[in-house]
């Protein structure tokens, strides 16, 4: 198992181009939004984007990962088409689950990709089963189980990490600490306000990182992917970042302060890459153009994929209700 | 085996054994079927049903689980859906409600909300109802609840044919079925046809033919309800008794069936009245067989209590023979 990260030209294009589209693709969400192009509950995860994709960087095509409802990033990261996603957001039947999920619960089976779920903590239970099937069925994958400050006051996170550990389960949580769960801050929920430390309680190896900084994710994220394989046991991993926008499109943002904001946004992850990429020559300003220019095209072709979309027909509302097989 | 015949002859065997028999069978005849559960391994099992199966298949294969049952469901449905075909075990449908999120947030959405991409072929089996002065937090019937909920299957054999035929066809089906066993059914005994291999999980069945009335039940109320039929063909009033056996989807061609021909119907549930499946049965009956309706849909129910601990109170609360039988006689005779 590789867990060094070679900070090549490749590579460091790779890690900004896959931060760069989330963003792109979530900007152009928030304007559809505005037009109703996109309804009900969308969470966007502008300033997060480090933590998917530094941790899906880290991961095989073989590996499984369970998300929040908060996890545009991560499906475009683990390389579910932005067609799909897109179409998706706009309910219609093109979308990666025919526009039955929406935002909150994109699904792929293709990629192992369980969700989406938008019960808070209730993803966690599920990756420790998906870890359970794959060892019992003599897989060595792994399962990236992402989810929120606000799932670890949940009774699942203590259960399941308490499960994965006893029973020596390849999970990697990754707790992506946003510091409010809604609007909740981080303080004003847990006692213990250091969340990698809990792990201790359930004999689980964890480590903090910064979560703005992607190549420093995606090191920690190899670090325990490969401490997972060599000892078979599960790792919490989290990773301190910050979302810059409203919880979701209903929020007025009470509970914190404008300065507060604006101190995060200097840490922004992709401007903070692309920065460093410049000053170090990693990276030409011409090549950022491009790369740019390249996901204006792929998210100008999204939005016409959705907009060419087709809805699901009625009559089809109950199907999948109950399944006649279980899908191959 | 008959020496006359050469074919086996019926084995006589406790409900609990059935439902023993039934999870070694399935366990050794595939691979990616285990079951999880609390004390379901070293204790064997709450209620014995698993008893020595852990020594047998391992403890792999039976597995005990700590005290997190949303943990255990959630990690069962995880499971499912990577290929393994779990049987989780959950002490009493009192304690499911610790899981409800996950059999009702994750089991019966997945598969709709993932547009098809994703099955959930998952088993749950639990304990329900009342007799053994348990109290109110271990002696409710709340398996009505689930049978609301979309995308989920609910089974409730009350035989020992059923308890041991209705494991297999539930792990073969691919969506989460949940099954309950009536913990007054456990010790029941009766004779087992080694010919029987299998039952379906689509039909009520006619447990009892009579002409005069239906009598629509399930699970542990069935042999209350057989005892009441007895009683009434004494007074020459013929009781046809229906076992729900499913009680999602509902089998309502055999329940329609029945009422046109006897014309009346009661409802026996050890669930409360309000709210609950024998309202949704009476109301299905009500809107599609009306006109064939001699007298009002009447129903037997628990009182709308918390099930209490003593033991006159808690008969009381409970659905009894005798209510049956007035109840039946009433619609008879006054109908």
């Amino acid at each position: 198992m590789n867990d060094k990260v070679h900070l090549d030209h490749e590579h460091v294009r790779d890690l900004l181009t896959a931060m760069l589209r989330i963003r792109r693709f979530e900007e152009k969400c928030f304007e559809l939004y505005q037009s109703e192009k996109i309804r009900g509950f969308m969470h966007l995860y502008d300033g997060e984007e480090a933590v998917s994709v530094g941790v899906i960087e880290a991961l095989e095509p073989k590996d499984a990962i369970v998300a929040t409802y908060r996890e545009h990033g991560q499906a475009l990261a683990r390389g579910i088409e932005m067609n799909a996603l897109m179409a998706e957001l706009y309910g219609k039947q093109e979308g990666c689950c025919r526009g039955r999920g929406g935002s909150m619960h994109v699904f792929d089976r293709a990629t192992r990709f369980y969700g989406g779920n938008a019960i808070v903590g209730g993803g966690l239970p599920l990756a420790v089963g998906t870890a359970l099937g794959d060892k019992m069925l003599g897989r060595s994958a792994i399962t990236a189980c992402f989810f929120g400050d606000g799932a670890v006051d949940e009774g699942s996170f203590h259960e399941s990490m308490n499960l994965a550990s006893l029973w020596k389960l390849p999970v990697l949580f990754v707790c992506e600490n946003n510091l409010y769960s809604m609007g909740m801050a981080l303080e004003r929920a847990e006692a213990e306000t250091h969340i990698a430390r809990k792990a201790a309680g359930y004999s689980v190896a964890s480590a903090a990182v910064d979560g703005m900084d992607v190549v420093a994710v995606e090191v920690a994220a190899r670090r325990a992917i490969a401490q997972i394989h060599a000892t078979s046991t599960p790792y919490l991993l989290e990773c301190q970042t910050y979302r810059f926008r409203a919880h979701s499109m209903f929020d007025a943002q009470l509970y914190r302060t404008k300065p507060e904001i604006e101190t995060w946004r200097k840490k922004d992850p992709v401007r903070q890459l692309q920065a460093w990429l410049e000053q170090s020559g990693m990276l030409h300003a011409d090549e950022i153009t491009g790369i740019e220019a390249d996901i204006a095209a792929e998210v100008g072709a999204a939005v016409a994929f959705a907009e060419a979309g087709t809805w699901e027909p009625v009559e089809e509302l109950e199907r999948f209700t109950i399944m006649d097989r279980v899908p191959q | 085996m008959s020496a006359a015949t050469g074919t086996p002859a019926p084995r006589r065997m406790t409900y609990r054994e059935a439902c023993k028999q039934a999870i070694r069978a399935a366990i050794l005849a595939d691979p990616r079927v285990f079951l999880m559960g609390e004390d379901v391994a070293r204790y064997g099992g709450c209620y014995a049903v698993t008893k020595g199966l852990a020594a047998e298949l391992g403890e792999a294969r039976i597995r005990d689980t700590p005290l997190s049952e949303n943990g255990y469901v959630g990690a069962g449905i995880g499971a499912a859906i990577a290929g393994m075909r779990p049987i989780v075990e959950i002490m009493t449908v009192n304690f499911s409600l610790l899981a409800l999120d996950q059999i009702v947030n994750s089991a019966a959405t997945i598969p709709h909300m993932s547009g098809g991409q994703f099955a959930v072929p998952l088993v749950i089996r639990m304990a329900t109802g009342a007799g053994l002065q348990l109290a109110a937090q271990h002696s409710h019937s709340l398996e009505g609840w689930y049978a609301h909920v979309p995308g989920l299957k609910i089974l409730a054999p009350a035989t020992v044919e059923d308890a041991r035929h209705m494991l297999q066809p539930a792990l073969d089906d691919p969506n989460p079925v949940l099954i309950f066993e009536h913990v007054m059914l456990y010790n029941r005994e009766d004779e087992l046809e080694p010919s029987i291999t299998g039952v379906d999980i689509v039909s009520a069945k006619i447990r009892r033919p009579g002409r005069d009335i239906t009598l629509v039940t399930h699970g542990g109320m069935l042999f209350k309800t057989l005892e009441a039929a007895a009683v009434l063909h004494e007074e020459g009033i013929e009781a046809e008794v229906i076992d729900l056996r499913v009680l999602r989807p509902l089998d309502m061609a055999t329940i329609l069936g029945s009422v046109a021909r006897t014309r009346r119907v009661v409802i026996v549930d050890e669930g409360w009245k309000s709210g609950s499946l024998s309202a949704e049965v009476a109301a299905r009956i009500a809107d599609e067989a009306f006109y064939e309706l001699d007298a009002p849909i009447r129903r037997v129910c628990s009182r709308e209590v918390p099930i209490p601990y003593s033991a006159h109170l808690e008969k009381a609360a409970l659905p009894q023979t005798p209510a049956i039988v007035a109840m039946a006689r009433g619609l008879v005779k006054g109908g």
